[in-house]
């Protein structure tokens, strides 16, 4: 056991320098424009313990990429399954001759208890409702392809935050970065101690107040998965939350609309707000690649 | 270890609030029984042995009044004898097994069995029995037979009765032979996947949180049981200022509420979890600074009863997993007199009396053991001589415990256990 994870991990945003953000996000607009074999002979483990389609198919697509082998573990079809535990797994990854390991796990910690264990750097692509900083250096890349910069932005994160690790991560880089950041859903989603995460939040239960003048929008889905029995009424949070193309109009003219995916439509945002020009949300996806492809190079100590 | 017939205890400062002594005297222990405190040197002449305690504290054997054995049934993380051996370590001369074992303690067979010298105990062990069937909270165990064969108390603890029906009956049926029922106060209806306090840390940990209001709310209620009932309630590891509050509130009214805290509680909070160090997992958890100051206040003037150390041992391979999945509670029997010593009379200036009085007068009233819990002529030769002053570092890795599930590693202290004695017998000596 040793206290500090090995160098290149990235287990949340929380604990990542602003200079490695902006440091990650360079790395990755070069790799978008001239990806490179830097990671041949390379092996990148993907610890799947939590069903995920986009963050795996794009972490593997972005390890190709750059040349390295890459095998997927899934919890449901391994020793995971037979009760092995995520150390001896680690342990495990690590005698096969796994370089990284890029992990998704539904217990908030999981990859800060791996890289306690294991001598490689531990990526952190999703941990329960704690954080998925990929995923928020890739909504910070596709903000920073339609905006000068992050500092003075008005970004709202419109629904559930409580359960959000893509929310968490996103108000720690945004806060970092200098944004001001607007926390708007009903107060079992969006509770008030959200704001001591960072510095600029606000938690907000008006959806206009949130909206305003805002230069982009984060809608998040319902986690139905992980409501534990909270009774939320469908209709009302529609009713009162729901970003439609109408309330989409009282934000700043060149809003931008993002969603870190899967989207519900009808939910949490109507159809043709999915579809607008000014929504971005596979652009997300394909950034994805790129940022996870810099996540991967830094990890394996490649400078890209 | 040595047997003796009388032993001399020569030039300690004997500190005994039951008596209310606090002086430099001697104490001779005979057949098993304090036979006099006294200044006279003249004892001397009458004892086999001497034991020089000149610059120590001598005081009434520590009492722990929570403490899972995790016999029978989980002797991998601990047996009745290791856990024992650890509790005389850290100055305890008796302590009280709780009942969440594998059978659960809910019968006089297995309160006998736990009593049996064949556990190999080196201080006392007093049963505390489950309140109802299994520790499910429907049906009520039989307490007259569980106090016949020994049971001190009555508790469901670790699964809070939540049906106010069965509260009320326990607590009626442990008034009519005299126990008191100890709860462990947690509405776990609002605790659902909860692993540590709600607060900023947990928000920020993406943990769910326990919160105040989910140990509160039981609080109040049992005391509104209490009262009607006239039972004796105890409140077990109390961990918030709104629980405390209505404790003192309740006693003011003339409720017989009675609530302990742990060594933990009034020592650390929740933002020590860092990033996910289960030896920080416990339940009450860890809360904020301002219930951790109110429990230090507690101390102070009153409210508390005494400190209680919910040792509760677990294997590696229970604490060395993700949060959510770790397992609740730390060890605490080796360190709970030097964290009293550190936190409470070094650092806030704590009177050694009222230390004194915490860990092994007021227990011993709680839970009604006569003749312990003082140096009275006649009491149980039960003896707890400690050196203050003496500065120490806890290493686990020593510790006669099976677990090594603390977050005290490592850690200087102040107040070291020189000698723990049950009935007049050496049971440990430290260096």
């Amino acid at each position: 056991m040793h206290t500090r994870p090995a160098a290149g991990s990235l287990l949340g945003i929380e604990t990542l320098e602003l200079k490695e953000v902006v440091h990650i996000l360079d790395s990755a607009k070069r790799l978008q424009r001239q990806p490179k074999p830097m990671l041949r002979d390379k092996r990148v483990a993907l610890l799947f313990y939590e069903a995920s389609t986009r963050t795996r198919v794009s972490f593997e697509y972005a390890a190709k990429m750059l040349g390295a082998t890459t095998t997927v573990i899934n919890a449901t079809a391994s020793s995971i399954e037979k009760g092995e535990s995520l150390i001896d797994t680690g342990y495990t990854i690590m005698a096969l001759g796994a370089q990284a390991i890029v992990i998704r796990h539904p217990s908030s910690g999981a990859p800060h208890v791996l890289a306690r264990y294991v001598d490689v750097p531990v990526i952190n692509a999703g941990d329960g409702m704690h954080e998925h900083p990929s995923q928020a250096l890739l909504d910070a890349y596709t903000i920073l392809s339609h905006k000068k910069k992050l500092k003075g932005l008005k970004i709202a994160l419109i629904g559930d935050i409580f359960h959000s690790r893509v929310a968490r991560s996103d108000v720690l880089l945004l806060s970092k970065a200098g944004a001001s950041v607007s926390l708007c859903g009903p107060p079992e989603l969006v509770p008030d101690v959200a704001t001591t995460l960072a510095s600029n939040v606000s938690v907000t239960r008006d959806l206009r107040e949130a909206l305003e003048d805002a230069d982009v929008i984060i809608a998040l889905r319902i986690q139905k998965e992980r409501l534990e029995g909270l009774q939320l009424k469908l209709d009302d949070y529609i009713a009162r939350y729901q970003i439609s193309a109408d309330r989409v109009r009282w934000a700043s003219k060149d809003v931008i609309v993002m969603h870190p995916g899967p989207i519900i439509r009808g939910l949490e945002l109507t159809a043709d707000v999915a579809d607008a020009e000014r929504t971005v949300i596979l652009e997300q996806v394909q950034n994805g690649v790129a940022v996870r492809m810099a996540i991967l190079a830094r990890a394996l100590g490649v400078n890209s | 270890m040595s047997s003796h017939s009388s032993l001399l205890i020569r030039g300690g400062r004997v500190i005994d609030p039951a008596t209310n002594i606090d002086d430099v005297v001697d104490v001779l222990l005979s057949d098993g029984r304090v036979a006099a405190v006294d200044p006279d040197s003249k004892l001397a002449a009458k004892a086999d042995e001497t034991f020089n305690a000149k610059g120590l504290i001598v005081a009434p054997g520590l009492i722990d009044l929570h403490v899972h054995l995790r016999e029978p049934g989980q002797a991998y993380k601990e047996t009745i004898a290791t856990g024992t051996q650890a509790a005389a370590a850290g100055g305890f001369t008796s302590v009280c097994a709780m009942p969440n074992t594998n059978p659960v303690n809910d019968s006089a067979d297995i309160t006998t069995w736990m009593q049996a010298p064949q556990r190999g105990a080196v201080v006392n062990v007093f049963p505390i029995a489950a309140a109802t069937i299994g520790s499910k909270g429907e049906k009520l165990s039989d307490y007259r037979a569980l106090q016949k064969a020994g049971a001190v108390a009555v508790t469901d603890d670790g699964k809070p009765i939540l049906e106010d029906r069965i509260m009320l009956e326990s607590l009626k049926s442990a008034a009519k032979v005299g126990l008191p029922v100890i709860q462990h106060a947690e509405d776990t209806r609002l605790t659902t996947g909860a692993s540590m306090n709600y607060g900023p840390t947990s928000f920020r940990l993406g943990l769910r949180g326990m919160t105040v209001q989910a140990e509160a709310g039981i609080v109040a209620r049992d005391i509104a049981l209490a009262k009607k009932t006239k039972a004796h309630l105890h409140v077990a590891h109390i961990s918030t200022a709104a629980a405390l509050d209505a404790v003192a509130r309740a006693r003011k009214a003339g409720v017989n509420v009675t609530c302990e805290v742990t060594p933990h509680h009034f020592t650390l909070v929740d933002e020590n979890v860092g990033d996910y160090d289960t030896h920080y997992k416990m339940n009450p958890p860890l809360r904020n600074a301002v219930d951790r100051d109110a429990m230090l206040a507690g101390l102070e003037d009153g409210t508390l009863d005494c400190i209680a150390t919910d040792h509760a041992p677990h294997a590696r391979h229970e604490k060395e997993v993700e949060f959510d999945k770790a397992a609740f509670g730390i060890m605490g029997l080796e360190t709970a007199l030097a964290l009293a010593i550190t936190v409470l009379h070094v650092e806030r200036g704590m009177k050694l009396s009222r230390i004194v009085e915490l860990l092994s007068t007021n227990p011993a009233k709680i839970i009604g053991l006569h003749r312990r819990g003082t140096l009275a002529k006649g009491a149980h030769a039960d003896i707890t001589v400690f050196d203050p002053k003496a500065k120490w570092k806890y290493e686990v890795k020593k510790s006669k415990s099976k677990s090594r599930n603390t977050p005290f590693d490592a850690c200087d202290f102040y107040g070291r256990v020189v000698a723990t004695i049950v009935g007049g017998k050496f049971v440990y000596q430290g260096s």
